[in-house]
């Protein structure tokens, strides 16, 4: 299974120079790669390493600039993704390419080839379910359905095409731990099978538990091809980022004091039309600590930011209390003059305009405070602000003042974190800290909030990173369909016992309504 | 022929020309392309067909002038929101003004003229049944047209592999996109389609429904094509439901003028466009358990190769 060539004597696939340019970007710069039939290779990198860049030339989404792919010896171009399935290379994707209107069977339908009908599908559909252990229901409607299971969908898509290679983007960011190990048990037997896999990951425990071999990309180029079992995760963690990623201090410990946040059995209708209700949460954050909020997204993690920042309002006014007044009809202006503060999770549109320069942009949440008065904005002092974030929080930016959207991923959340906490809030909410940051953007706003909670803040982070949770968390609670588990100190919880509440199957079923 | 029967007749033949240009616009967004443009290119369907129906003394040529006139309009608005990724909503308005415009300088030398009617298709015995034989086995071609028309956009939306391809394609581009299919060039047909059904129906109503033509004769009716799609949830068979109300209200706003009721009568042409906005904001309010509109709709889509 483990062959190191076919038996043609060539690889499966053969990437050679492959280059691709965006302007000035080199997102991909001569790369070379290849794949053995029947292995499953890893393809590791921090996030703008070139990754998703390189997996989407090789599926036909994008064109190379320059390049070269052989297939089992042979020269290929490959024009379109189509072209890539006639070969025999099949896609998973890290946003899911599914229809969410649609049914199962018609999200499969639509990818396959015109001789399939939805009669085939639905049979055929049951057959791999089985196979694989990959359940589905055909006539189900996509947006009815989990992450796992849409993911299910897009294998199964991949697995009714017979494919030689099967590209997997960050499968696993969605899943529970569970969901998970079920992933795995299914990759090593179509690997077995004969299949070859490309997994492309951030995570070095998945790839250490999944893979022999590991390319290694930085920067757009390959820094080493490397046995993931051989190598400690600090050596490949230092390849994967360039310099050695240090560990957040934890400073002084975490003593909570008085209580800063308490929300008492709120519960809300959902927003939009797949919304998520929330049910009777309880909650309680003290000065001196940090909460997790674990769970899967779409769970109500949104529709929690939302009813804790005050963008929608809840019917009783004690249904939230900060520092001890109830707030829960008051809006957001109204609670950030209690002392809290707030970082939604999507950066650009919603917590900072895009198109207006940094500056401006501190007068989203300063309003009242140092850079206005009497209506006027205060330039100069914006501008110094602007300048005292972008300097504390090592924020990178192309030039003096940019606008919003010229910085990378990481800058901004460096800059919306640190717009809140140069405040020195007495209580700040975070939604998905570090999503899409590289490791070291992420060290540095997690010890933020660390230093911050130190400092005798009450932080609460909802993060769908259990690694993140853990490493910050002083204590944490999983939500699931709207509820809310119990809150427990960290060093109670294991990670299969968060990975179960956030299937829903909790054990502390009657503990889940104290505080 | 009684009056009652008089008054279904005109009704379907003010329903027919909505339920056309609403089943076009349904697909053309069902694609995932909004194209406010249909008052235009009705406009221009009813000119061009008037004309060439004038000039060359034939129905069937006007018919055809109509529909090429329609999708010619739909092809410009198609060159510009896809091959340069225009935004709709003002490319649509825009198309309105032009279509509305050019049918009044291509239609000016036949104002005044007159087309006799087109003969109804007699279908022999089913027709003398009374009440209900003339209505429904005495109409034109078109009606039986249009009600087909209904029927093969319900089945190839829903039963075809190219409407699978369609729908997914207008709920979500990006992912379409990822899969292969064909994004623009769905997206260019499913206007053209929308262009040449909106053509037809101005063909109707110039050739059948007043067989004159005059300046702004279409009346806000692709306005109501276009809200009938929204009323319809963007299926074909509420499409057709929702047009036969709306020519109902057309018609019998007409008849209760001339019966004199002591309302203004600018009151009563108004119901028609009232009911529209009315039947809107019921749908609104009910949305939760109607499908939404496609995912993609309005946005424009530029792959990333």
């Amino acid at each position: 299974m483990q062959a190191d060539a076919s038996p043609s004597g060539h690889h499966l696939v053969e990437l050679k120079g492959i280059s691709k340019r965006y302007g000035d970007l080199l997102a991909n710069d001569r790369i070379d790669l290849a794949i053995e039939p029947g292995e499953i290779h890893a393809l590791l990198g921090e996030n703008g390493a070139g990754k998703s860049t390189l997996v989407k030339i090789l599926y036909g989404v994008i064109e190379p600039t320059e390049g070269e792919i052989l297939w089992e010896g042979r020269p290929v171009a490959i024009g379109s993704p189509v072209e890539a399935r006639a070969l025999g290379i099949g896609m998973v994707f890290q946003h899911f390419s599914l229809f969410d209107e649609l049914t199962v069977a018609e999200n499969i339908a639509v990818a396959l080839s015109d001789d399939w009908s939805l009669a085939t599908v639905r049979s055929r559909l049951g057959d791999i379910s089985r196979a694989y252990g990959l359940a589905l229901e055909p006539d189900r409607a996509v947006w009815t359905l989990s992450a796992g299971e849409r993911q299910r969908i897009e294998i199964v898509r991949c697995l009714l095409q017979n494919p030689r290679l099967l590209i997997l983007d960050e499968p696993t960011s969605v899943l529970t731990p569970q969901e998970a190990e079920h992933l795995f048990v299914t990759l090593d037997k179509l690997s077995a099978d004969g299949c070859s896999i490309l997994y492309i990951s951030h995570k070095l425990e998945e790839v250490r538990r999944l893979c022999r071999r590991a390319t290694i990309l930085r920067a757009g180029r390959v820094v080493g091809t490397i046995d993931p079992r051989a190598r400690s995760a600090r050596e490949i963690a230092a390849l994967m980022v360039g310099n050695e990623v240090g560990e957040v201090r934890s400073g002084t410990p975490h003593v909570p004091q008085g209580e800063m946040l308490r929300v008492a059995d709120l519960t809300m209708a959902p927003g939009g039309l797949h919304g998520q209700a929330l049910k009777h949460i309880n909650l309680v954050a003290s000065a001196g600590e940090i909460v997790g909020i674990a769970g899967v997204a779409g769970n109500g993690q949104s529709e929690l930011f939302a009813a804790l920042s005050g963008e929608r309002l809840a019917d009783r006014a004690d249904a939230i209390a900060i520092a001890g007044k109830g707030c829960g009809t008051v809006g957001v202006d109204g609670r950030r003059r209690l002392g809290a503060a707030f970082v939604p999770e999507e950066r650009l549109g919603h917590a900072a305009a895009p198109t207006h320069r940094l500056s401006e942009n501190t007068l989203i949440s300063h309003a009242a405070a140092e850079v206005s008065h009497s209506g006027f904005i205060l330039v100069n002092a914006a501008k110094r602000l602007a300048g005292a974030i972008v300097k504390s929080f090592d924020v990178r930016t192309p030039e003096a003042d940019p606008q919003a959207r010229k910085l990378s991923g990481g800058n901004l959340q460096k800059f919306v974190i640190g717009r809140e906490i140069i405040r020195r809030p007495r209580l700040l909410i975070v939604d998905q800290p570090t999503w899409g940051v590289d490791a070291g953007a992420a060290r540095l706003i997690r010890q933020a909030l660390v230093d911050l909670a130190s400092e005798g803040s009450a932080v609460v982070v909802v993060s769908q990173d259990l690694d993140e949770l853990f490493e910050v968390a002083d204590r944490m609670a999983v939500i699931h369909q709207g509820e809310l588990s119990a809150l427990k100190p960290i060093n109670e919880w294991t990670k299969e016992a968060v990975g179960l509440e956030m299937l829903g199957v909790s054990q502390s079923q009657g503990a889940a309504h104290a505080v | 022929m009684t009056t009652f029967e008089a008054i279904l007749l005109t009704i379907v033949t003010a329903s027919t020309p909505l339920l056309i240009a609403a089943l076009g616009e349904l697909v053309t967004e069902r694609s995932g392309v909004l194209n406010l443009g249909v008052e235009g290119m009705m406009a221009m369907g009813a000119a061009c067909s008037f004309a060439a129906a004038v000039t060359f003394d034939s129905t069937l040529l006007g018919v055809l002038a109509g529909i090429l006139a329609g999708t010619f309009m739909a092809a410009l608005f198609g060159l510009v929101v896809l091959g340069f990724a225009a935004n709709q909503v003002g490319s649509g308005l825009a198309l309105t003004i032009l279509g509305l415009g050019l049918a009044g300088l291509i239609g000016a030398p036949f104002v005044g003229a007159r087309r006799n009617p087109i003969a109804p298709l007699d279908i022999p015995v089913l027709s003398d049944l009374p009440v209900v034989g003339r209505l429904f086995f005495e109409q034109d071609l078109f009606v039986y047209g249009s009600i087909l028309l209904t029927i093969a956009v319900a089945v190839y939306l829903n039963r075809t592999r190219v409407g699978l391809m369609l729908r997914s394609i207008g709920e979500n581009h990006g992912s379409a996109h990822g899969l292969g299919l064909p994004v623009l060039r769905t997206r260019f047909l499913a206007i053209l389609f929308g262009g040449a059904c909106a053509g037809l129906a101005g063909a109707y109503l110039s050739l059948v429904y007043t067989r004159f033509w005059s300046p702004g004769m279409t009346a806000g009716r692709g306005w109501i094509a276009l809200a009938l799609v929204v009323f319809a949830a963007w299926r074909p068979g509420w499409a057709l439901v929702g047009a036969y109300i709306f020519g109902a209200a057309t018609v019998l706003q007409l008849h209760a003028q001339a019966a004199q009721f002591g309302v203004p009568s600018q009151a009563l042409s108004a119901v028609p466009y009232l009911a529209t906005i009315l039947a809107l904001l019921l749908l609104s309010i009910r949305r939760g358990r109607a499908i939404g509109a496609p995912g993609s709709l309005g946005l424009p889509f530029v792959p990333d190769r």
